[in-house]
């Protein structure tokens, strides 16, 4: 092994997906205006992140928005110092799960925090913020 | 009526970068001994499964059990590909079972197959870390395979006090077997440090945490019991009880970060169908993609409480000599781990055990000859449990 052997190459593909949001538009937009929604099924009144079009409890498709907020306790976190291919040009990042007072939980990163600092248990706000390709996305930041 | 199901043909590739063989020649590596092995060829075949996932995305070919048929003269036979993540073999082997259990089929063979090494690494990670739920995970967030079992370990060191040296055992134990093993890609012994010293992937879990990206193929033959007569088989090794279960796809809705789920329901079903208990099980194969995954196996599939993983591996419980010897090929750590092959290889390894057929210095002493394979797919999305008996 490590003997490079005789190879040739395949042609080349390259694939980009048009991903259907039109069902959860108001979380997209929502996000331009640096608001975070999920959704609540208006039959059963389960709350869910990420936000859906159809509920899988009752199959309602009776949604209602509402906002994220307040505190949220890291349950769990990790440093990714080696990157897939899209993301070679970002600098290292946190991800965390953060659990909200209400008990929704979400995965992001977590910026503005000394690695060192970051602890399980600790807490964070959720806020919008732009990545490096100018668009909104959500993420914690320490408290 | 519900038939038997007997592994009665094994074969195995070498695992580890196969620039030198196609998806076609590496299958046929695996195929060829296994036929050898039950005493058939190709035309004896009803069914083909085969289990893969990196069909245009790893490797250049779509209908890779289309390929494997024809190189391997089973052209003919019913044909299908599962997919169940790293636990494709698994549920190859499961779809096998059940077509043969049900009376459908008497004799089918199953085919573990990736080749993951045709691409550059950061691709491969990127196809990988899209495996949880692009859209909410991937997209924005670049998570990566490392990374959603570092998760994983940051909580469960958190909450149980496992250490990164815990983890670095793991990785030590299995370099330790898969330095006995041949087919193994990492055929090394390394130490404490060499883990600990390792670069960073995603903290806390460093390279020697991490299984490697491998090109590797198993087969089995798998027959019904009136066809182990027929064919006068030695030492069928039957599949006992086979459990699966599952979890959700946003790592955001589990319940919590230390263990998974779906290992502790598909392990219970397992037991269940196939009428033991935990302690009864005297060899097994679990799912270590990552150091943390063996610990938190150890836990889920009841081998301990909750929590004591990482005392089971510092008290020497999972080698040769301990309560249930783990990985003794090195597991996914160091044989290597061919997505679509893992779960069938696991088989393999299992088989060869139970047959008391591997390498002396790694032969698990045997009395009851009841073997457990743990195979998870994704980060615990799925899992299969299967329990082999000679
Ligand atoms: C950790 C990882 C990123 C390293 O990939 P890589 O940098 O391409 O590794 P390379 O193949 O270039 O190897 C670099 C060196 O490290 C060694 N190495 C690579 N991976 C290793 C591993 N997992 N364990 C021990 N050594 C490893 C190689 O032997 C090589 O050593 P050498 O330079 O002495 O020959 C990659 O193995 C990985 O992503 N693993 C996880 C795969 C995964 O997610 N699988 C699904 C799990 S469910
Ligand atoms: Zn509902």
């Amino acid at each position: 092994m490590g003997v490079s052997m005789p190879t040739f190459k395949s042609r080349p593909i390259t694939l980009i997906y048009d991903i259907p949001n039109s069902k959860t538009l108001q979380f997209w937009d929502g996000l331009k205006e640096g608001k975070v929604y999920a959704t609540k099924c208006k039959k059963c009144g389960k709350a869910t992140f990420p936000p859906v079009a159809d509920c899988s409890d009752c199959l309602s498709s009776e949604m209602e928005w509402f906002e994220l907020k307040g505190e949220a306790e890291i349950e769990a976190f990790t440093h990714i110092i080696i990157r897939p291919s899209s993301f070679q040009q970002e600098k290292p990042y946190t991800v965390v799960i953060g659990r909200l007072n209400d008990g929704i939980k979400i995965l992001t990163w977590l910026k503005g925090s000394k690695l060192s600092a970051v602890k399980v248990g600790m807490k964070a706000k959720l806020v919008v913020r732009s990545n490096s390709e100018g668009e909104p996305i959500y993420m914690f930041v320490p408290i | 009526m519900v038939k038997k199901v007997a592994i009665i043909g094994v074969g195995n590739s070498k695992f580890g970068i196969r620039q030198d063989v196609n998806i076609a020649e590496l299958t046929f590596e695996s195929v060829k001994p296994a036929f050898e092995d039950a005493g058939v060829v190709g035309r004896d075949i009803d069914l083909l499964v085969l289990g893969s996932v990196g069909s245009g995305g790893w490797y250049e070919e779509m209908l890779p059990a289309v390929i494997a048929a024809e190189y391997c003269g089973l052209t003919g036979a019913g044909l299908l590909r599962c997919e169940a993540a790293c636990a494709s073999g698994s549920a190859a082997v499961f779809t096998a079972y059940s077509a043969i259990v049900s009376g459908n089929t008497d004799l089918a063979l199953v085919i573990g197959l990736e080749k993951m090494r045709e691409i550059d690494t950061p691709t491969t990670m990127e196809l990988i870390g899209r495996a949880g739920y692009y859209l909410w995970e991937f997209h924005n967030f670049g998570m990566t395979f490392p990374a959603y079992y570092a998760l994983y370990a940051t909580s469960h060191m958190a909450k149980y006090g496992t250490t990164e040296e815990d983890l670095a055992l793991v990785a030590v134990k299995n370099h330790k077997y898969g330095a006995m093993n041949p087919l193994a890609q990492f055929q090394r012994e390394i130490t404490i440090d060499d883990v600990l010293s390792s670069p960073i992937v995603a903290w806390p879990l460093k390279l020697y945490d991490c299984s490697p990206i491998t090109d590797g193929s198993s087969a089995l033959v798998l027959a019904s019991e009136e066809k182990v007569k027929e064919l006068g088989i030695d030492t069928p090794i039957w599949i006992s009880g086979i459990g699966s279960s599952s979890d959700t796809a946003n790592l955001s809705k589990r319940l919590n970060y230390v263990g998974l789920r779906p290992s502790v329901i598909a392990s219970q079903r397992a037991y269940k169908a196939s009428g033991i208990e935990p302690n009864q099980v005297e060899v097994a194969s679990v799912h270590d993609c990552f150091t943390i995954a063996e610990i938190m196996a150890y836990e889920d599939i009841g081998l301990c409480m909750k929590g004591d993983g990482a005392k089971l591996i510092q008290d020497g419980q999972t080698e040769i000599g301990g309560k249930i010897p783990i990985n003794l090929d090195g597991g996914l750590k160091a044989k290597g781990h061919p997505i679509g092959a893992t779960g069938v290889s696991m088989m393999y390894e299992l088989t060869k055990q139970l047959r008391e057929e591997v390498e002396k210095t790694r032969q698990a002493p045997l009395n009851k000859y009841i073997a457990l394979a743990h195979n998870v797919g994704g980060t615990g999305h799925y899992c299969f449990v299967t329990i082999l008996r000679r």
